[in-house]
């Protein structure tokens, strides 16, 4: 059994920082993530950030990974890669798979930085090969520099649905379609505007995908007009020649390992699922378990990097590493920025939501006692 | 992107080259790997799958009752559609398993398929 005194687990944007803040003010943390490299799904983002400096406006998603892994690395985090965390146990033991081996680790408190899976949807033809998340295609092209396919069909317009198609034209793929059941792109303007208006790309509005055709993988597929009621509208088909589909309808909190920790949780359709009940430290119902990026409610990376640090802040506090005087301060600087990046119309409506979750936390959650645990 | 490509280029290369914003990076080792007894080239620690891929293979797999074929979904690891046999090992995770020179990938049978899997 190895000893830690935080164990972080997923090493994308939230678990970094959460490590980066830890390790700055001498705590002994472990960074255990499954993958080859820390970085998470910032490894595959192309796209420059907006917002402000101090949320790395500019660079690009990539680069704020490299920027983040260097930092963590200049410090004491103990990086635990290619380490599959597969079942928590009481005491906040981990057991951790890597390679043929489990490893225990202890920790006195345990941050989840687990992010989040893409959701799917089925229609027929829909587990042929050539059907993938956005998220794998992104995996493949940016990460990989491989291309899963020639001609895409995408599901999906919000954020990640316009990126994806936007990227695909970069790395030189044709995009047959994006298709969306909304009336309107649902994404950011900016994304929009970058994949829509380059005149590439049609847009199918009031869409949906009926069938995945082809008898090995996929050959193509067939859209419908949907009505008011989300129905296809019989015929309005159209068939579209394409040999990967690429669903980018959505992402849910990955809750798998803080279930098994015990942590209550509510669901939420504005946060992607059941989300870990959560307080404004990030610290769940299981006292000394804490949450941080889109496990704690999918959102954006900007968020999942505050969030991280906000979780780091409060597990070093509680162990003491930071003055009582001290700590509040650096709490309030780190909730200010995410009310900052929380703006605008779909900002606001999250931030409503984590303040609801909150709300349900303080009403069902007795404060255990280990949240003001000393060593 | 001034009204680029609208047929489907079969011939076109799978490996992603003058890309606006990724860097061609440091050269990477040329490998060889033998699929379903035929060789391929990959690049030495990019993951099996996406060698595949590049590749031009979408099959990855059948299931084991009905034998429809599948082929990688999540990329990622979460998922475990891509799995295949690699040096006789079953059940491999090819989206997140590096290349290695030599190595020898078949697809499943039915033996080695998950017991859930239809």
């Amino acid at each position: 059994m190895i000893h830690k005194e935080v164990a972080v687990v997923g090493g994308g944007p939230a678990g970094l920082t959460a490590s980066i803040e830890l390790a700055k003010r001498d705590v002994d943390v472990a960074l255990i993530d499954e993958n080859l490299q820390a970085g998470g799904q910032l490894l595959k983002q192309t796209h420059k950030f907006f917002g402000s400096e101090e949320h790395y406006a500019g660079i690009r998603g990539f680069n704020i990974a490299e920027k983040l892994i260097e930092e963590a690395k200049g410090l004491t985090v103990d990086f635990l890669l290619e380490g599959s965390t597969y079942s928590v146990y009481e005491n906040k033991v981990l057991a951790v798979k890597k390679g043929k081996s489990t490893r225990l680790i202890s920790a006195e408190k345990v941050i989840f930085a687990t992010g989040a899976s893409e959701k799917v949807i089925n229609f027929p033809g829909w587990t042929l090969p050539g059907v993938m998340g956005a998220g794998a295609v992104q995996t493949f092209v940016n990460q990989h520099k491989v291309l899963p396919g020639r001609k895409f069909t995408i599901v999906g317009s919000g954020n990640v649905g316009t990126i994806v198609a936007y990227q695909l034209l970069q790395a030189g793929a044709e995009v047959a379609a994006v298709v969306e059941a909304a009336q309107d792109i649902g994404s950011y303007y900016v994304h929009a505007n970058k994949a829509i208006r380059s005149g590439d790309i049609p847009v199918f509005t009031s869409h949906t995908i009926k069938e995945a055709i082809g008898d090995e993988s996929v050959d193509s597929v067939t859209i419908a007009e949907v009505n008011d009621n989300w129905q296809p509208v019989p015929g309005t088909e159209k068939k579209i020649d394409t040999d990967v589909v690429c669903l980018a309808v959505g992402l849910r909190p990955r809750t798998k390992l803080t279930s098994l920790a015990g942590c209550r949780s509510v669901y939420s359709s504005t946060l992607g699922g059941k989300v870990p009940l959560h307080d404004e430290n990030m610290e769940t119902s299981a006292g000394g378990v804490y949450v941080a990026g889109d496990v704690a409610g999918v959102e954006e990376a900007s968020i999942a990097i505050e969030e991280g640090r906000l979780a780091g802040v409060s597990a070093a506090s509680s162990l003491d590493y930071i003055s009582s005087l001290s700590q509040e301060e650096q709490k309030k600087e780190i909730r200010d920025r995410l009310g900052l990046l929380r703006g605008g119309k779909y900002g606001e409506e999250r931030a409503e939501e984590k303040e609801r979750i909150r709300g349900i936390f303080n009403e069902r959650v007795e404060r255990t006692e280990s949240s003001t645990t000393r060593r | 992107m001034n009204g680029v490509i609208n047929v489907v280029k079969k011939e076109q290369d799978l490996r992603v080259k003058d890309h606006p914003i990724l860097k061609e990076g440091s050269a990477r080792n040329k490998v060889s790997i033998t699929v379903e007894g035929k060789e391929i080239e990959a690049f030495e620690g990019e993951p099996i799958a996406a060698a595949l891929l590049a590749a031009d293979i979408s099959v990855f797999r059948k299931t084991k009752k009905r034998k429809d074929p599948r082929g990688p979904f999540c990329g990622i690891g979460l998922c475990t559609d891509c799995v295949m046999k690699v040096d006789g090992e079953p059940n491999v995770r090819t989206c997140i398993t590096p290349v290695e020179d030599g190595m020898v990938i078949e697809k499943q049978g039915s033996t080695e398929v998950p017991t859930n899997d239809t």
